[in-house]
């Protein structure tokens, strides 16, 4: 944001009655302007009940150590009774998946889906994903304006979604669509679908071609496939459509959506930082800690939310039965009690992987590990070959208060780099 | 002071002191043992500080109660074996000096 805008956002989180503060609203995050808001809760009312948005009461957990209480107790703060995000799912249009599910049943799903995403695997996978990065990048344009989402950071993890998911590679970018129809808010103009018909109608069409290749696999032996493990698994096989296009909506936008915009915003960052890009040129071991760094930074998932099942006390304050609680992942990255000078971006910073962007406990992301593979073979192939991209524009953000995501965002790679 | 040795996967031993009350996963990570990630810092919500006990200290050791947070977080973890622990939950004492634990391949 220009600094009269920030000024002014940064007097109004400041001025406005507490009670009214409600960082739900998409807009902050399209106009990057939830940081002082949080800044106010964490220090005058960290667990902050907002008694009106749009999506109804709510309360905002904005410390690291509170949101670590609720990732932890998923006795007490259930993802199955409410679902996963503030906004509940439209009535009669309800997908479930197994991130929206409480043990025994997500934990018997989840179960199905880790292996493809385990260190084994990923070593037979790094060197696939090393020669498109190098083919990708070795195919950019020098001297001229691109669009680093379009080029580099949607046409990387589209690939890595077609290989999770051994889909045909020629229609891969039906995936990326997908992805984008999962995630988008229908109110917005940019949307790809207007509303939440249209988008249960868009993945039921995804969810039939799914079921055709998942019929196919179902037949084949098994092999290392998302889709191939998910038609040999028990806890899976048999799913009925409405959880099928759900735990697809998942994979798919767990599978690219967050990796993407992490690629996208790593560039920013660094781009803002240039003492920070300049220490990474000198010394491209750094890239093992800038991984982890750009993740917190980012923090591709804005929150998540959980449904208190029994009353509770947290940090102080006192939750009811049935009350949404909302973890800030924003917030949370951004506390000081919990993260040293957490405004700047430090891609040395001790302990770079503690933070909330994977979440913690029995939901925390399953493709973690793929996610900081793929960052750190994109930067461990673009320092040697393009060490200086200008990033010309802020990038574009999404009208969205659950991804923490980039549209587009204009660069240029000199001449001579 | 008790002595705990870390078996990287490639066969690499560490013996590094571990004061009683600290946890195992600190011992690692306070004298730069590679291969213990501990995301979490130590509360019990990310499994990446998985290992192996040695079968000897199986016994004083034990294993996870079943239904508990350390049980579900192994369930997860690739390649858990019925002598994974995490060690974040093993509190060191001087009855445990000479433990022995193992790393997996890599902590997921």
């Amino acid at each position: 944001m220009a600094a009269a805008a920030e000024r002014a956002t940064r007097d109004d989180a400041y001025s406005i009655p507490l009670e009214q503060i409600d960082v739900s609203d998409p807009q902050l995050y399209q106009d990057d302007a939830w940081h002082p808001y949080f800044e106010r809760l964490r220090r005058d009312d960290p667990v902050h009940w907002c008694p009106e948005s749009r999506y109804g009461p709510y309360w905002a957990v904005t410390k690291y150590k509170d949101i670590m209480q609720v990732e932890i107790d998923h006795g007490v703060y259930s993802s199955e009774l409410g679902g996963i995000a503030v906004e509940d799912q439209p009535k009669g249009l309800e997908r479930e998946s197994f991130i929206r599910m409480d043990p025994p049943k997500h934990d018997e799903q989840r179960k199905v889906v880790g292996p493809i995403v385990a260190p084994q695997n990923l070593a037979e996978m790094e060197a696939t994903i090393r020669e498109r990065t190098i083919r990708v990048i070795e195919g950019l344009p020098r001297n001229e304006t691109f669009d680093w989402v379009e080029r580099v950071s949607v046409e990387l993890t589209t690939m890595m979604l077609a290989t999770l998911f051994d889909y045909p590679w020629e229609d891969r970018r039906r995936l990326t669509y997908w992805s984008d129809v999962v995630i988008c808010n229908v109110h917005a103009p940019e949307s790809p679908v207007h509303s939440e018909q249209e988008k249960f109608d868009e993945l039921k069409k995804m969810a039939e071609r799914m079921a055709e290749l998942f019929n196919e696999r179902a037949k084949e032996p098994p092999k290392f496939d998302l889709l191939s493990v998910l038609a040999h698994g028990r806890a899976t096989q048999d799913m009925p459509l409405r959880e099928f296009m759900g735990n697809l909506s998942l994979l798919i936008v767990g599978g690219n959506d967050t990796t993407r915009n992490s690629m996208t915003g790593g560039l920013d960052a660094l781009s803002r930082h240039p003492c920070e890009y300049q220490k990474l040129r000198d010394d491209p071991a750094l890239i093992a800690s800038l991984v982890p760094e750009i993740i917190r930074y980012v923090t591709p998932v804005i929150h998540m939310r959980r449904t208190a099942t029994q009353d509770a006390e947290l940090g102080g304050r006192q939750i009811r039965a049935g009350d949404k609680v909302v973890m800030w992942y924003v917030s949370g990255n951004r506390d000081p009690e919990a993260i040293d000078d957490p405004d700047n971006f430090i891609i040395d910073r001790p302990r770079p992987r503690q933070h909330l962007s994977f979440g913690f406990g029995i939901h925390r992301c399953v493709g973690n590990r793929l996610a900081e593979l793929q960052l750190r073979i994109l930067w461990e192939e673009l320092l040697p070959r393009h060490p200086v991209i200008e990033v010309l524009a802020p990038p574009r953000r999404t009208y969205s208060n659950f991804i923490h995501g980039m549209r587009s965002m204009p660069v240029r790679i000199p001449a001579g780099h | 002071m008790p002595r705990v040795t870390f078996i990287e996967f490639n066969g690499t031993e560490h013996r590094v002191e571990v004061p009683p009350g600290l946890s195992v996963m600190r011992g690692a990570v306070n004298n730069g043992v590679p291969g213990i990630d501990a995301d979490c810092g130590g509360e019990c919500a990310c499994a990446t500080c998985h290992v192996y006990i040695d079968p000897a200290w199986l016994g004083k050791i034990g294993t996870p109660e079943p239904g508990s947070m350390e049980a579900s977080m192994l369930g997860f973890a690739a390649a858990a074996e019925p002598n994974s622990r995490l060690s974040c939950q093993i509190a060191m004492r001087d009855e445990l000096d000479g433990l022995v634990v193992r790393m997996p391949d890599g902590q997921h």
